[in-house]
């Protein structure tokens, strides 16, 4: 387990979705997928999802496949009725310059060290 | 015996409500103290009958019936039906069109993680009519 308040601080992610309390909030692992039925049937509980798809449905998919966060790398734009839904069911959503590739190595590398 | 009978309708192309029905059913399922494990495979069955549901068919309902030994699954849409269901099967067929594919919905994985989410599979399609699944998960 990860602490989520570090992973944004080590990354320097933009918080996307302001209005969660993400002080006690917890990441395992990583996930990166795109393609929304594959990511339900793989993500593992507690996994961080890196996607590219930006659209409303992302935050049910999370949630239904208990993801812990959603990063979005590129720094690809994000619907409003995305961060909305985000924050009524209490799924940060981050964001990043980096690609999904990069931030994966560079997570990889910070919950390795702890 | 049914414990608790839930019933949800699902609009077709509705993108935006689309996963609030299995979302609510996953909060359900958790208030009830569901074991973990069943409700990550009712979550996943009831969202992809759902998604099903919103991207091929003109509409149509989910009900879960929430028993002693089991949860069954039935999501029942208003047609057009499935052509060939060996096919429709298949890890990786899809009949979606490429501006649902653009959105990541679409990869022909939908039936096939059902199936491997359920205990009891059955799936019946009448063309032009309806296409109905059923779907047991035990405790």
């Amino acid at each position: 387990m990860y602490k989520i308040e570090k992973l944004i601080e080590n990354l320097q992610l933009e918080i996307v979705s302001k209005n969660i309390d993400i002080t006690d909030m917890n990441m395992s692992g990583v996930y990166i997928g795109d393609l929304l039925s594959w990511v339900m049937g793989n993500i593992k509980p507690g996994d961080a999802w890196i996607t590219i798809q930006t659209h409303v449905n992302i935050v049910a998919v999370a949630a239904l496949g208990d993801a812990s966060c959603i990063i979005i790398p590129e720094n690809a734009e994000i619907d409003e009725s995305t961060i909305q839904k985000s924050e009524e069911q209490d799924i940060p959503i981050f964001r990043s310059n980096l690609t999904a590739y990069e931030l994966a190595c560079k997570i990889s590398r910070l919950v390795d060290k702890k | 015996m049914t414990v608790i009978k839930l019933v949800y309708e699902v609009e077709k192309q509705d993108f935006v409500k689309a996963g609030q029905a299995s979302s609510d059913i996953k909060k359900k399922l958790k208030q009830l103290g569901v074991p973990s494990e069943t409700t990550r495979k009712v979550a996943i069955s009831t969202y992809e009958a759902e998604m099903n549901i919103v991207i091929h068919s003109q509409g149509g309902y989910i009900e879960v019936n929430i028993e002693e030994q089991a949860i069954s699954i039935k999501a029942k849409d208003r047609g057009p039906g499935i052509k060939n269901i060996e096919l429709a099967m298949q890890e990786g067929y899809t009949t979606a069109t490429d501006k649902v594919r653009e959105l990541g919905f679409g990869a022909g994985m939908g039936l096939p993680n059902i199936k491997s989410c359920s205990d009891e599979f059955k799936i019946k399609s009448v063309l032009g009519k309806y296409t109905e699944l059923d779907v047991q998960i035990y405790f």
